[in-house]
């Protein structure tokens, strides 16, 4: 462990740390006000340990981003006799549990970098980071993410959700369809606050220099999982059941888009020498369902995605002027004066959207923030198209509408790998 | 009496042939200035010219909106503009020194003068394309987040902000170069004032209806516009 990485842990800290020694198995959970689900959670990752892996030397570590509500005393409250009863299982180790305050306010990138320099200096050989904003967190998921680690020595597992079809949108119209046409690797979740990793890729990626590039640390697990890709790790994916979160956060899109992608765009520079020469894609090993899709109703005001839409390419044409070609600008604004009923964003255009998009942004045209800002109604606008597709359509329909807006990122990447070449 | 003129005409002859015989050397060394200060001066642009080319500098000008300026005044660009605005400071610089050789009194003083108001000239070139450029930012700051929270007219926002910041920088600027202080800033008092006084009046009595929605949608509706949008991670 460096000097740069020993500083971030404090000295109370590593202090608890050495008193924890040596662990095969690290559960790294990162907090921040979650009074109300903590106890719960740390319940059921405590039965989960119990029942995955009970011969295992294991550790509970909560990096708490300044709460004010007393989670860090709630989770080292949690002891090992809460749970026998419930779970009927015994502990042959001692499982430790244990918590540090990284700052006065949440930082995921701070929060995960403290999480990979404690299992580094634990040497633990498997971790895996849970969110407790994942408000349905079972026992089986903490061996279903670390065993594909622990047992079959893979460095990287993803999850894959079961969710609505029209969650996650911007996944599934854009991190994962691009991720997928540029690096190669059929990955479904490749940002999710749910993941588990090998010892030997958490140092890797530790000393790594994506923690001072001036990149929003919010985006880090997409950084690792990019790393992860480029180093040429072994990657999986597993399937942990629905997706829910405590709170919906529908309309935080700016922030989204920063964390999605602004991390990927700006990972494009350094990995260029890798996805450059990545032609079509493989589909990554995977335990349990690739996907399942919710068919139920789901209220959603598409008239409101419209409408914002043509507001924004009305609004910020002189922006788009930077960042877009003339005649994708022209075909936007044609769309834009359409009426809610023939209203169509066509894959391929949005595809050359989000490629120029990411061209611009690696010239930097205008502020790197402010591209990523000004992609925000035009993904309404593609949003509003793929709701109106997939209204009627069925959880197969809809995989196949996002297979073929995988294929239509992978047919133009010759148009970005073109603009890229001459960005000058 | 004859001997008398002649001999005054041969002294006033020689006084003139002296005089320009001191003249003339101040001369030569006043064009030699002249001649290295157009080579020192035209290799300065040069240089210029190139370092600007090379950190993009007619780029960061488009985006501080002075290109725009420029291209309405149907001026060169931005890198040509700075480059030949060197050239000719550098080189007046040189021709006023040559000048100072000469010792031509009174014009000394006002030499002084110009190379102590340079500082002040460069400073304020410094503080108005920074102004410019903060201006450009800010305005598109606020034009981006006023479409993406939806706000009726963000054009409109994003227009008054750069208003305001560039009435600010012209206020800053002329106080630099020392020209009208005392108009500028009462000036700038009352432009400032009228803006703020009419934005109020606008926004609480014009557009009683339009800050009645405003507020309603900032407050009230946040929590239904959510649920309307699904969540896109």
């Amino acid at each position: 462990m460096t000097l740069a990485e020993e500083s971030v842990l404090t000295d109370d800290f590593l202090r608890q740390l050495m008193n924890v020694g040596e662990v095969d198995i690290l559960v790294g959970l990162p907090t921040h006000n979650n009074a109300k689900t903590i106890g719960s959670i740390v319940q059921t990752i405590q039965i989960g340990i119990l029942r995955g892996f009970p011969r295992e030397r294991a550790v509970i570590i909560n990096v708490d981003g300044g709460s004010r509500d007393g989670t860090p005393e709630l989770v080292t409250g949690v002891t090992i006799d809460d749970v026998r009863p419930a779970s009927n299982v015994y502990a042959l180790r001692t499982l430790h549990s244990i918590s540090t305050k990284y700052a006065n306010s949440p930082a995921s990138g701070v929060a995960l970098r403290t999480i990979l320099a404690a299992a580094e200096l634990l040497r633990a050989k498997a971790c895996v980071v849970l969110s407790p904003e994942s408000s349905n967190i079972e026992p089986e998921w903490v061996s279903t993410l670390l065993g594909p680690i622990y047992r079959d020595r893979f460095d990287l597992v993803t999850p894959t959700y079961r969710r609505h079809k029209f969650e996650g949108l911007l996944i599934t119209n854009l991190l994962y369809p691009m991720t997928r046409a540029l690096y190669g690797l059929r990955i479904r979740e490749a940002y999710s606050p749910e993941f588990a990793f090998s010892g030997r890729l958490g140092s890797q990626f530790l000393g790594q220099n994506v923690w001072n590039d001036g990149t929003d640390e919010a985006a880090v697990e997409l950084r690792l999982t990019l790393a992860a890709i480029t180093g040429k790790y072994r990657i999986c994916q597993s399937f942990l059941g629905e997706k829910l979160h405590v709170e919906r956060r529908g309309a935080d899109l700016v922030p989204a888009l920063r964390q999605t992608a602004g991390a990927l765009f700006s990972a494009l520079d350094a990995d260029f020498p890798v996805w450059s020469v990545v032609a079509g894609s493989q589909p990554a090993p995977t335990t349990g369902a690739d996907q399942e899709v919710l068919l139920e109703p789901l209220r959603v005001n598409r008239k409101r995605l419209r409408e914002m839409f043509s507001i924004g390419v009305s609004e910020l044409e002189s922006i788009f002027q930077s960042i877009l070609s003339p005649s994708t600008l022209a075909e936007l604004q044609r769309i834009a004066r359409l009426g809610e009923e023939d209203f169509h964003y066509p894959a391929e255009l949005w595809v050359r959207t989000v490629y120029e998009f990411a061209a611009s942004y690696q010239k930097g045209v205008i502020s790197r923030d402010h591209i990523i800002q000004a992609l925000a109604p035009l993904f309404r606008g593609r949003a509003f198209t793929f709701l109106t597709e997939n209204r009627n359509a069925s959880g197969a329909d809809v995989e196949n509408n996002i297979e073929g807006l995988c294929l239509e990122f992978e047919r133009l990447k010759p148009y970005l790998l073109q603009m890229w070449k001459s960005r000058e | 009496m004859r001997e008398m003129i002649i001999s005054e005409l041969s002294q006033a002859l020689h006084e003139i042939a002296r005089g320009f015989a001191h003249f003339l050397p101040r001369l030569i060394v006043m064009l030699i200035l002249a001649f290295v200060g157009w080579v020192i001066a035209y290799l300065v642009k040069a240089g210029l010219r190139s370092l600007l080319r090379l950190i993009k500098f007619d780029k960061l000008s488009e985006n501080a909106g002075a290109s725009q300026l420029l291209t309405k005044a149907a001026l060169p660009s931005a890198t040509e503009v700075l480059s030949r605005f060197v050239f000719w400071v550098a080189w007046l610089g040189f021709v006023l020194l040559g000048v100072n050789v000469l010792g031509i009194l009174g014009l000394q003083e006002q030499i002084a003068r110009f190379f102590l108001f340079l500082p002040r000239l460069f400073v304020a070139m410094f503080i108005m394309f920074f102004g410019l450029l903060a201006a450009g930012f800010f305005s598109r700051a606020a034009l981006l987040a006023g479409v993406n929270a939806n706000l009726p007219s963000p054009r409109v926002l994003s227009l008054a902000v750069r208003s305001i910041i560039i009435v600010f920088v012209l206020s800053v600027v002329f106080e630099e170069l020392g020209l009208a202080e005392q108009t500028m800033l009462v000036a700038f008092g009352i432009a400032f004032g009228a803006l703020m006084l009419g934005l109020a009046i606008a926004f609480g009595i014009g557009g009683r209806d339009l800050a009645q929605r405003f507020l309603e949608k900032r407050f009230v509706r946040e929590e239904k516009d959510n649920e309307d949008e699904p969540s896109p991670l």
